[in-house]
């Protein structure tokens, strides 16, 4: 949510301290909650530009509206589906084929989105944060400017501003409409969902899934969607899209490997290709606001602060953090905390777990094994790993050939773990906990000495005991 | 050589190699647990845009048949594991006669002797009886549930201990009508907040509860596959009675350890007479040096698969591998696989209490709202998470309680953690993965102390 605190300055008063945080985000907003909450007279300014379809939202920035939250509940949906179909083997007499309504998923989604937009605006309210739905950019580093639906123009100016707009998708400037192209963890969430509820999915990838994951776990996130469905086309990259008579669009593209040229007919196709951050309408230059040339980024320090000492960012908007709303969040409310609370606790991005809700989902903490290896060595490194099979899947006889876990420690005693991935259901909850073990400094040693909880998936962790160096075979057996 | 024979239970139950976990116990019940919340999942579903027949039914048969294929499996693949390890299976009731000498007595009667020099004892418990008229004839336990040819149908469970709430919320889940009678308290042993919460959501789920009852008189007005039986219950604080009708009648009121009838009186092996557990010192060594004991017949250990599983391992090595590796029985974290699933770590709010002084804790808690209720209109108020932290030690926790859904999968980690001296701050200083339900845990502010609110709203 862009959500911008700024403080008003009008003819009513003239106001001391003042906080602005311009926000796009639930960061933007726990940022002005935050420094509400301390005594402060705070601002929010967000706005949402309609995308080239058109399409728009409420308070609460990408995570509410169309991110975190509409994926998860999406990626539900499509569980549901494989659980419908498992119920039947576990005695539930459902009539199959079973069917999906679209419009159905998408209203009760679209209900608990807005219920959230109304929460957040409920919450600023209840603060005594001001709200502005302006497009917001600055006129000098104290003051901004904000035209409203109307043409309204507003001015709010004041002693910090925090900018939190976010990002926005990327669109291919040559080609027009949408296509699954590019396999970032969106890509693929939302392939998987689609493909889950019923659909004929392809994916279009031009080099490697999920870049910057550890590439051993993207490549069995995707034979797991492969295997169930999902079609990908490896080392494509789109030339022309075109619309038919029928409504339908039909794609060219090539492939690099053969040099060959295909075409495919879809009646969608979604970009997914990476995102850009919301700065280029913001005027920075206008405050002194410096951004990284090469990806437009703020460049911000340890202390969310940009090159102007009264002007901070945080969230995907701001060099080299995280792009995840949680990181966001946190990090704004240390620093309401520390701009007005008497705080000086930084915010610490490292060992910040993960999860990719694909249709077998990939949480991970902590260092892939290709980062470990990078930063000492291959002799140093020791990658305990195991394949197992969760309790639920042998009724359903569903396959598990990409239920896996490895964790990638130093070889030296008490060998720390460095980093822990697991590929399976409800990853997310799994890797959560081992995320604080991480934290706390747990080596391999405390992972074992830990009593498993059975029967659960995540046992599997505090079992691993094979190592890839042994070469040994690493299929779990057994109760 | 191991050692491995199964009693049949009264109703003339039986099962291959295994122990409790796999054939009557953890396997089967999570198995069942997981029916059932396919069950509930049947009915999100359609909120989430899935169409399909309107009424769906449970075959019992179909599961049960299902369930029975996997342990068959897995009763195999421990046969195989034994052969191939080189180990000697002898399917014979074990039984001391001399300190390095047992009898062992196979299904047909037939006596062999075997003489070794070290012996771990591992024989587990079984499910105790009310000791009242009809108990034995009319009545199942866990022991015949899980193999059951036919549906339960209405069903009375008797005991509240996780046995006994686990059975009673799979059969709800499942269709049937439960009910469950209680002497005293539910879950005994554990928090009793999150005890109560677990039995409120049972309620809500429609399952009936009796308490302060106990059966006293149990008759059958009518056979079949189920019959119908009648139960005559007495209040524990009263001369009132209760009666009711029931199609099965379910015993978890406890279990009792395979002790008493293992010749360990011949060999000077000591029982807790009252319990009959064995106390065993740091090293699972009994008073008689070679004579060892691991699992749920040990005095003062919990009864879990992984905690006998891990001190048999220890144990093994410590003999035989020149290791000197203890098990480790601090902060075991377990899960209750009700219908909404509570896991837990460390020490129950009243234990810490105890041990550390009202005082010198701080409570964390809060009520939070999975992401997937949302769609679906359940409840926002119902999930809870709570952390018991040491003041003066850096707010260690100290206990880590979660009621939720996939309790065990985000216990397990937290579990590792509190082994590491996971504090508060640590908490506050990780990054909760979003949208889950397990980062509830990164951002617990209120405390219990503070009197404030929990009350649930956005994001």
């Amino acid at each position: 949510m862009a959500a911008m605190a700024a403080a008003l300055r009008g003819p009513v008063a003239r106001f001391r301290s003042r906080t602005r945080a311009w926000t796009r985000g639930t960061r933007g907003a726990a940022n002005a909650v935050g420094a509400a909450q301390l005594g402060k007279k705070v601002a929010v300014a967000d706005y949402v530009e309609p995308s080239p379809r058109g399409t728009r939202w409420g308070l609460g920035g990408t995570c509410v509206n169309v991110g975190c939250i509409p994926k998860k509940l999406m990626h539900q949906a499509a569980l549901l589906g494989g659980m419908i179909k498992d119920a039947h083997h576990y005695g539930w007499e459902v009539t199959l084929p079973i069917q999906h309504s679209w419009k159905k998923m998408a209203e009760a989604v679209q209900n608990h989105v807005k219920s959230l937009n109304w929460g957040h605006r409920v919450q600023l309210q209840d603060r005594k944060v001001k709200y502005f739905n302006i497009k917001a950019s600055f006129v000098n580093e104290h003051t901004v400017q904000g035209v409203d639906k109307g043409g309204k123009v507003t001015l709010l100016s004041a002693d910090h501003i925090v900018i939190a707009t976010g990002g926005r998708p990327r669109y291919p400037t040559q080609i027009k409409g949408a296509m699954e192209y590019g396999v970032t963890n969106v890509a693929l969430e939302c392939a998987g969902f689609l493909t889950g509820i019923g659909l004929d999915t392809t994916v279009m990838m031009r080099s490697i899934p999920l870049r910057g994951f550890d590439q051993q776990m993207s490549s069995l996130v995707t034979e797991h969607m492969e295997s169930h469905g999902t079609r990908f086309l490896k080392g494509c990259v789109p030339s022309l899209i075109q619309k038919l008579p029928t409504g339908q669009l039909q794609v060219t593209w090539e492939d690099h490997a053969s040099g060959k040229e295909d075409t495919g007919t879809f009646d969608t196709v979604l970009w997914a290709i990476g995102r850009v951050p919301e700065t280029r309408n913001l005027n920075l230059e206008k405050a002194g606001v410096n951004v990284n040339p090469e990806n437009q980024k703020i460049v911000v320090d340890a202390q969310e602060a940009t090159s102007v000492p009264h002007i901070f960012a945080i969230g995907d908007v701001a060099e080299g953090r995280p792009e995840l709303t949680p990181t966001a969040i946190k990090a704004g409310k240390l620093l309401a905390q520390r701009l007005f609370g008497k705080s000086s606790a930084l915010m610490n991005y490292s060992n910040v777990p993960t999860t990719v809700f694909t249709p077998l989902e990939y949480g991970c903490v902590g260092l892939s094994e290709e980062e470990a290896v990078a930063l000492h060595g291959q002799e140093h490194v020791e990658v305990y790993h195991a394949y197992y099979k969760p309790l639920e899947f042998t009724v359903t006889d569903r396959d598990a050939s990409q239920c896996y876990i490895k964790m990638v420690c130093l070889r030296e005693p008490p060998q720390l773990v460095l980093g822990l991935h697991f590929l399976g259901p409800n990853a997310g909850e799994v890797t959560q906990g081992f995320a604080l073990g991480i934290k706390c400094g747990a080596s391999y040693a405390q992972v074992m000495q830990t009593v498993g909880i059975h029967p659960t998936c995540s046992e599997e962790v505090v079992k691993l005991h094979i190592s890839k160096r042994s070469g040994l075979e690493p299929t779990v057996t057994g109760c | 050589m191991v050692l491995d024979f199964v009693v049949p239970s009264p109703q003339g139950s039986s099962w291959g190699l295994g122990g409790t976990c796999v054939n009557v116990g953890c396997i089967p019940k999570k198995l069942m647990h997981q029916a059932a919340l396919l069950g509930q999942a049947l009915q999100d579903s359609r909120k989430y845009g899935w169409e399909y027949n309107k009424q769906v039914k449970h075959n019992w048969e179909t599961m049960t048949e299902a369930i029975q294929n996997h342990i068959s499996s897995l009763n195999w693949s421990y046969r195989l594991k034994l052969r191939e390890k080189g180990v000697a299976y002898i399917n014979a009731y074990g039984e001391f006669v001399e300190p390095s000498k047992i009898k062992a007595t196979n299904k047909k009667g037939q006596e062999t002797f075997y003489t070794a020099s070290t012996f771990v004892i591992a024989t587990g418990e079984r499910p105790r009886y009310l000791g009242i008229q009809g108990d034995k004839e009319y009545c199942i336990t866990s022991d015949d549930l899980f193999s059951l040819p036919h549906c339960p149908g209405r069903t009375l469970v008797v005991g509240a201990s996780y046995v006994g709430l686990e059975c009673a919320g799979f059969l709800a889940g499942l269709g049937l009508d439960v009910t469950v009678m209680v002497r005293s308290v539910l879950l005994r042993g554990f928090d009793q907040e999150m005890a109560e919460k677990v039995g409120s959501y049972l309620e809500k789920e429609g399952i009936k509860f009796q308490r302060k009852f106990t059966p006293v008189l149990i008759q059958q007005m009518e056979r079949g596959s189920p019959g119908v039986l009648r139960v005559v219950a007495k209040s524990t604080e009263g001369p009132e009675t209760i009666e009711g009708v029931y199609n099965t009648v379910l015993l978890a009121v406890g279990r009792e350890s395979c002790t008493r009838k293992i010749g360990l009186e011949k060999i000077g092996v000591k029982i807790n007479e009252k319990s009959g557990k064995i106390p065993v010192n740091d090293m699972e060594q009994t008073n008689v040096p070679h004579v060892y004991a691991v699992g749920d017949i040990l005095e003062g250990k919990p009864e879990l698969t992984p905690v006998a599983i891990q001190a048999g391992k220890l144990l093994a090595r410590r003999l035989f591998g020149g290791s000197l590796e203890k098990c480790d029985y601090i902060n075991i974290p377990t899960t209750v696989f009700t219908p909404l699933e509570y896991g837990c770590c460390g020490l129950s709010e009243e234990k810490a209490i105890e041990v550390y002084k009202k005082e010198n804790l701080e409570v964390y808690h809060n009520l939070f709202w999975p992401l997937e209720w949302t769609v679906t209109g359940r409840d926002n108020n119902t999930c809870y998470a709570k952390i018991i932290c040491n003041k003066f030690d850096n707010e260690r926790v100290v206990g880590f309680h979660l009621l939720g859904p996939n309790a065990g999968e985000i216990t397990q980690g937290f579990a590792v953690a509190m082994k590491c001296g996971l504090t508060k701050q640590l908490l506050n200083d990780t990054i909760g993965i979003h949208p889950t339900c397990s980062e509830v845990f990164t951002t617990l502010e209120i405390t219990k102390s503070s009197g404030l609110d929990i009350t649930q709203k956005g994001c």
